[in-house]
């Protein structure tokens, strides 16, 4: 794998929320193209790691590199504008909104009409339950649709690095079949770089190139993760052996 | 035919509420937090017209319709930037703080708009009669008589209620207003600058205000510093009884309220305590429904 020109990089990221610290000091490296995985236990600072490359949160050290750019603390719009898109945990769909809005609201950034239709239809080819759905509230949807609907909402703004937040959390087991499946190929088919959290460790090393892992904020341990699923401290933590 | 008299001067008087109404409800939206000064906007819509009138009345015919139009257009702008330097300058330095700090702060801003208004050198503390901005006259229908300027209040506020729900639903920046106010990270992540969409919705609602705030001013011609404050009140009563950050609950509270008080009024021996009829079946309603008549109680899915 290329690590010396990563499309996305953190050096020596620290958070905190208030006075409570949440990252200290984390570096990682997100290739083009790869998919990269954070695991790691409930509080590790997984989301906020992303909350904090999103623009989402301040960030009090370090810094975050996007596409040779320093990006640290711009806002979350300005960064969205970069391609770099954050499907945040709990999916924050527009429950308000119908189906279609959401996925409007997704390309609120571009002009181009014909390619905005264009990508409504490729969602909705790789998710044909929201074709079904379109003109419905999202509020009115299932967990995993809503999960579909976020990540085909962050694909509306034609990111080049998409972060995933728990994308398999609170879904029904057949749907997140279907949803990892789906990650996979956007990243295959559309060569979008994927950063991914997720609690289910096993889920997320299986599809993914390379992983890091965070504890109480801070990276203990990362390799590809062929390797870190043979590793007998992870295997113990995470994989639940 | 008593009764149609009652029912077109309270759905005339309810209009105002509802345009009043919908400024509120609109910024509980996106801020969720009631904008007290609001009231005061209406009374510089009201102020704005009054000294826009003379120099108006030099390049176009005063009264009339066109004169009007431009008369409230200008006021609707000048209200519209008020809003915006409200929000900008009062508000936002509060954003990130507790809801009752920016409450507060609101009622601080109205008092400060209420009282500066009254100081000789602003507006002045006396009742100044509002110019005659459309030509009044009236329709007999048998014994009903319609004033034009209801008939005025109720075509406007039809209009206006129509352009709002297109904005909201049918644009690019309502649909923002509308994420926005369900969930403002979600909507900053879609590349949606949640301060531009903040002071749209008080340059929306504030013009709205000002609108109100003429028509008001035509139906009770004497205005002063302190006019907004009863009808502000009853706006904002009417938009939490509709549903606080509902848009059609707060144009239906705005017409129940303006009705209860004008057929309270009408009751001979009652008219004294119309406001406390008014109010009394309003604590009513709410009690059954307290989310308001149009409001959802919402729930989270997991």
């Amino acid at each position: 794998m290329n690590v010396s020109q990563p499309l996305l990089s953190l050096r020596d990221l620290s958070v905190s929320y208030g006075t409570i610290k949440a990252l200290h000091g984390v570096s990682l490296q997100v290739p083009e193209k790869a998919i990269v995985t954070l695991i790691g236990a409930n509080g590790a600072g997984k989301s906020t790691t992303l909350r904090a490359i999103s623009g989402l949160l301040k960030v009090q050290g370090g810094s975050v590199v996007y596409d040779g750019r320093e990006i640290t603390n711009e806002l979350p719009h300005k960064i969205v504008g970069r391609h770099l898109c954050h499907v945040p945990e709990g999916r924050m769909v527009f429950s308000n909104l119908t189906v279609a809005e959401n996925l409007r609201m997704g390309a609120y950034l571009r002009r181009d009409k014909g390619g905005i239709a264009e990508d409504v239809d490729y969602v909705y080819g790789i998710f044909p339950r929201l074709k079904e759905r379109w003109a419905q509230q999202a509020g009115t949807l299932s967990g995993g649709e809503q999960q579909m609907l976020a990540i085909s909402r962050a694909l509306m703004s034609r990111p080049r690095c998409l972060m995933l937040d728990e994308p398999s959390l609170g879904i029904a087991p057949i749907l997140v079949r279907a949803i990892f499946d789906q990650i996979v190929a956007i990243n295959r088919e559309k060569g979008i770089t994927i950063l991914l959290v997720e609690q289910n460790a096993n889920l997320a090393l299986a599809i993914s190139h390379y992983g890091y892992v965070l504890e109480t904020g801070r990276v203990i341990l990362e390799d590809t993760a062929a390797a870190l699923r043979q590793n007998p401290q992870v295997r113990e933590a995470y994989l639940g052996e | 035919m008593e009764f149609l008299q009652q029912l077109i001067n309270g759905l005339a008087l309810g209009s105002i509420y509802a345009l009043i109404a919908l400024g509120y409800t609109m910024v509980y939206g996106v801020l969720r937090f009631i904008n007290f000064a609001h009231s005061d906007v209406l009374m510089l819509g009201a102020f704005s017209a009054y000294y826009l009138a003379p120099a108006v009345a030099r390049v176009l015919p005063l009264p009339s319709i066109g004169g009007a139009l431009v008369v409230g257009l200008l006021a609707c702008l000048i209200c519209a930037g008020l809003g915006v330097l409200i929000e900008r300058l009062a508000y936002r330095p509060l954003r990130s703080r507790p809801k009752l700090t920016v409450l507060i702060t609101a009622i601080g801003v109205s008092l400060f708009i209420e009282y500066t208004g009254q100081h000789r050198a602003v507006f002045g503390a006396d009742t100044k009669r509002f110019p005659e901005l459309m030509p009044g006259t009236e329709f007999h229908l048998g014994s009903l008589i319609v004033g034009s300027n209801d008939l005025v209040v109720l075509v406007t506020t039809l209009l206006l209620l129509a352009g709002l729900w297109f904005i909201v639903h049918r644009t690019k920046v309502g649909t923002a207003m509308r994420a926005v106010s369900h969930n403002q990270q979600a909507a900053a992540l879609m590349g949606v600058d949640i301060n531009r969409i903040i002071a749209f919705t008080f340059a929306l609602g504030s013009a709205l205000a000002a609108v109100a705030g003429i028509l008001y001013a035509l139906k009770a011609p004497g205005i002063d510093p302190l006019m907004g404050v009863q009808p502000g009140l009853r706006a904002f009563i009417a938009a939490v009884l509709g549903g606080i950050g509902n848009l059609p609950g707060a144009a239906l509270g705005g017409l129940v309220i303006g009705l209860l008080e004008t057929f309270a009024g009408g009751i001979s021996g009652l008219s004294n305590y119309r406001d406390g009829i008014a109010f009394a079946i309003l604590i009513l309603i709410l009690l059954f429904r307290p989310a308001g008549l149009l409001g959802k109680v919402t729930v989270e899915k997991v």
